[in-house]
């Protein structure tokens, strides 16, 4: 506490003294973030047929399972009584965004991830359970719901539901990620947070982190499997990213331009914290790091001609500095809004843990804890092999395939 | 019919999960969701009495006359009779209840009295405020103030 | 047949699970009602406070006399009331220097260099009992809500502790108790003014600068109060219609 007083300037309402909401509450729509971004880039293949990113449709959707099951692991961490966590559920209060939280979350990972994985998977699922024997063949079949069902017709029918329900997880995902950012925005006592635009910003920050990370994550796969990269699936991936890049930087451009011209009563404070508490993470991270340098990248990409390694290599370092300038704009948003005052008169300071509940550490078991799901999630349902009997492409495609593209 | 839901036998059984699941929150609601939530608005009503409930530790003020009236009758007249007893006394819920059990020290002078009438630049004008060492060059105020009346004598 | 098996297994399943249902429910609506507490009735009062910035000498005895009562933690992130001192020069009104040591806990060191050249107020602040309350609109639980008499109060055994009642109050009157990680903040004394007595910041201040009121008693001396006094509430433009009406309230005040 007593550094924590030092660390004040200026003044600050007593209370303010202690930040509420910590790195763990940065990590959050980091995680969810990540996860609307990979679906939306799955989604880019099923629901508007981009055919060129259907190697990474599987990868796409167990990335963002691998992640939405450890979303809730730092929420939990921060609450106060997280045993009491359930009664969000049972008496939630309506005119509370966090309150959808719990609805929300459950209806995108049941409806909309595991069945959709499901239905992609279920041939594969029954093959499995088929050769297998003892646990892992019980495993296999509880998986399938005891259904030994993969005949043509109801493969069909499974298409058609699971594209179904793709095209139901698209505003799914925006409500996902997108009440996160109502979360902030609508809280009216702090001028930082504030905005109509945080919902869309944080939405399109989020396809910008998931569509790199799927990107990241099938090149690491396939340097992992010794198999060469499919370039014209990277290639239009790193396309979107740019595209959605371009959208991103756009409105937080705006968001910028109209604070600096409209300059309300809060403008000095927070333009003091940016240029001196904030310079590290939001001008040098965020925004040049973070956005100008693979911005200008991936442009370099989209007008001139490099060779396969150029690309790949640039690929590679412009989603890594992509995933670190959002958790950067994550973090400007999160803790930047508690280091000022609502007097608008000084600044309190972040003195985040190391070994403690809500410390560094535990920050970065929160953010590997997901990578170490996803390489369980593919050692039980590959998503690049599709299984015995399957296609020959050895890159993953729909559990479907077989009824949609003729038997070589 | 029957022909209709061949092959979605799988399908019928994801759903049946669902409707399963659904039905258990249903039933645990109707546990979880504490008596009278609602009633009042969205929140508990027993949340209500709970803050009812703590004893005060600060008595009600007409309570020290019962026995104090004395020092009640010599605060007439004088500019302290608007400040109540706890302002200097502190808590004295306990020592109302028994007062034998629990009688409260008696304030330092040196520290109470210019805990209000120390000169701060923020006080207004008005008030009675002054710089102790050239007030009374280092002399306890009750050399010449009586706490209960401080007025000097004869005005 | 396998139609047949399967809607008949749907339909007993539906009635295994109405029937216990249908009985709790039954039984909760036969419960008795929860009491109300004897001699008080809720509904014949809303309260409010009034501060008259004029009278406050910045002694510290409602904060001292809070954190007695009311068993706040003792450290200096944790306050249920505050004072809060203004130096607002002159010539330059948009740029007061304020401090608030330990919330005033201990009083306030002397301003050495007093100049002619500013004002020099204490401002009194705890929670606002705000009739629109950000605060409790954001509560994801229903564990802060305002009760029928207009005080905001927190449901202690229904607080997960997630923090966004704090970050959503514009005047920075919550805080997390460090012992029971809930949040808490000032309940307007609700378990002293139930029993006709006074808040405990009322009791001890000196001047009468901090004064409880009860909007619906036509007798509470508030009326002619407000009615009389040039009155202000803060931040006026949140429109959280605050229920701590500043008599005296200078623009500069945050």
């Amino acid at each position: 506490m007593e550094s924590l007083l030092r660390g004040v300037v200026g003044f600050i309402y007593p209370n303010e003294l202690e930040l509420q909401w910590s790195v763990l509450i940065v990590l959050y729509p980091f995680l969810t973030g990540l996860v609307a971004g990979a679906f939306i880039l799955a989604s880019l293949e099923r629901v508007f047929n981009v055919e060129a990113v259907r190697p990474t449709y599987r990868l796409a959707l167990l990335t963002a399972l691998a992640f939405l099951l450890v979303a809730p692991l730092p929420l939990q961490l921060h609450l106060g009584h997280p045993e009491r966590s359930l009664e969000m559920y049972f008496t939630p209060h309506r005119s509370s965004a966090m309150a959808m939280f719990g609805f929300v979350y459950l209806w995108y990972l049941m409806v909309v991830l595991v069945v959709e994985i499901w239905l992609d998977y279920r041939r594969d699922i029954v093959l499995q359970a088929r050769a297998s024997t003892g646990a892992r063949r019980f495993l296999y079949r509880a998986m399938a719901l005891w259904s030994d069902n993969i005949s043509p017709r109801a493969l069909a029918i499974d298409a058609k539901v699971g594209r179904f329900v793709t095209v139901l997880g698209i505003p799914s995902a925006f409500l996902l990620h997108g009440y996160v950012g109502f979360i902030f925005g609508s809280v009216k006592a702090n001028p930082w947070w504030s905005t109509p635009l945080m919902p869309v910003v944080f939405l399109f920050s989020a396809i910008v982190s998931g569509i790199a990370l799927v990107m990241l994550i099938y090149m690491a796969g396939c340097g992992l499997r010794g198999r060469p990269v499919d370039m014209p699936c990277v290639d239009t991936i790193a396309r979107y990213l740019f595209y959605a890049f371009l959208i991103d930087f756009s409105l937080e451009m705006l968001d910028l331009i109209h604070r600096v011209y409209e300059a309300d009563e809060s403008f000095k404070t927070l333009d003091f914290m940016v240029h001196t508490k904030l310079f590290a993470s939001q001008i040098v991270l965020q925004i040049f790091v973070g956005t100008l340098v693979p911005l200008g990248l991936l442009a370099l990409i989209q007008l001139t001609r490099l060779t396969e390694l150029a690309r790949r290599t640039i690929y590679v370092l412009a989603g890594c500095l992509t995933m670190l300038g959002i958790l950067a704009m994550r973090w400007n948003v999160v803790i930047g809004g508690q280091l000022f005052s609502k007097s608008f008169l000084g600044y309190t300071t972040y003195k985040m843990g190391f070994a403690t509940r809500e410390g560094l550490l535990m920050a970065l078991a929160v953010m590997v804890l997901p990578l170490l799901i996803l390489w369980g999630l593919v050692r039980l349902l590959p998503p690049w092999d599709a299984g015995a009997g399957a296609d020959d492409t050895g890159n993953g495609g729909h559990g479907a395939a077989a009824t949609r593209r003729p038997p070589s | 019919m029957v022909r209709r839901f061949r092959d979605t036998g799988h399908l019928l059984r994801l759903a049946g999960l669902f409707a399963l699941g659904g039905g258990l929150f249903a039933i645990a609601s109707l546990f979880m969701v504490p008596d009278g939530f609602g009633r009042y608005g969205h929140y508990r009503p027993g949340a209500l009495a709970d803050n009812r409930a703590p004893a005060p530790r600060y008595a009600d003020t007409a309570s020290c006359a019962g026995c104090h009236d004395d020092i009640v009758a010599a605060r007439q007249g004088s500019r302290h009779v608007q400040v109540r007893c706890q302002a200097c006394h502190g808590p004295l819920a306990a020592h109302a209840a028994d007062p034998a059990a629990d009688t409260p020290a008696r304030p330092d002078a040196a520290t109470l009295c210019l805990n209000c009438h120390r000169q701060l630049a923020a006080r207004p004008a008005a008030f009675p405020q002054i710089e102790p060492v050239d007030h009374a060059g280092g002399e306890s105020c009750l050399s010449c103030h009586n706490p209960h009346h401080p007025e000097p004598e004869g005005s | 047949m396998d139609i047949d098996r399967r809607q008949f297994i749907l339909l007993a399943g539906k009635a295994l699970v109405l029937t216990p249902a249908a009985a709790v429910v039954l039984a909760r609506l036969a419960a008795g009602q929860a009491a109300e507490a004897p001699g008080y009735e809720m509904a014949r009062h809303w309260w409010a406070m009034a501060i008259d910035i004029e009278k406050c000498i910045g002694c510290g005895n409602c904060v001292r006399a809070c954190k007695a009562e009311n068993d706040v933690p003792r450290e200096p992130a944790y306050f249920r009331t505050w004072v809060e001192r203004y130096h607002v020069p002159v010539d330059d009104p948009e740029h007061p220097l304020v401090d608030s040591p330990d919330g005033g806990f201990d009083g306030f060191p002397a301003r050495r260099t007093a100049d002619g050249q500013a004002k020099d107020f204490f401002v009194p602040k705890l929670c606002n009992h705000c009739a629109q309350s950000p605060c409790v609109q954001v509560c994801p639980v229903g564990a802060t809500f305002d009760s029928p008499d207009g005080v905001v109060l927190v449901d202690k055994t229904r607080c997960l502790g997630c923090r966004y009642c704090v970050q959503a109050c514009p005047y920075g009157c919550r805080f997390i108790d460090p012992r029971t990680r809930v949040v808490d903040k000032c309940t307007l004394c609700y378990h002293r003014i139930t029993r006709g007595e006074t808040t405990a910041c009322c009791e001890t201040c000196p001047t009468g600068a901090r004064r409880l009121g009860d909007l619906k008693d036509p007798r509470d001396p508030i009326h002619d109060w407000l009615r009389t006094n040039m009155v202000q509430v803060l931040k006026p433009q949140m429109a959280t219609h605050a229920k701590v009406y500043y008599a005296n309230l200078d623009g500069a005040v945050r």
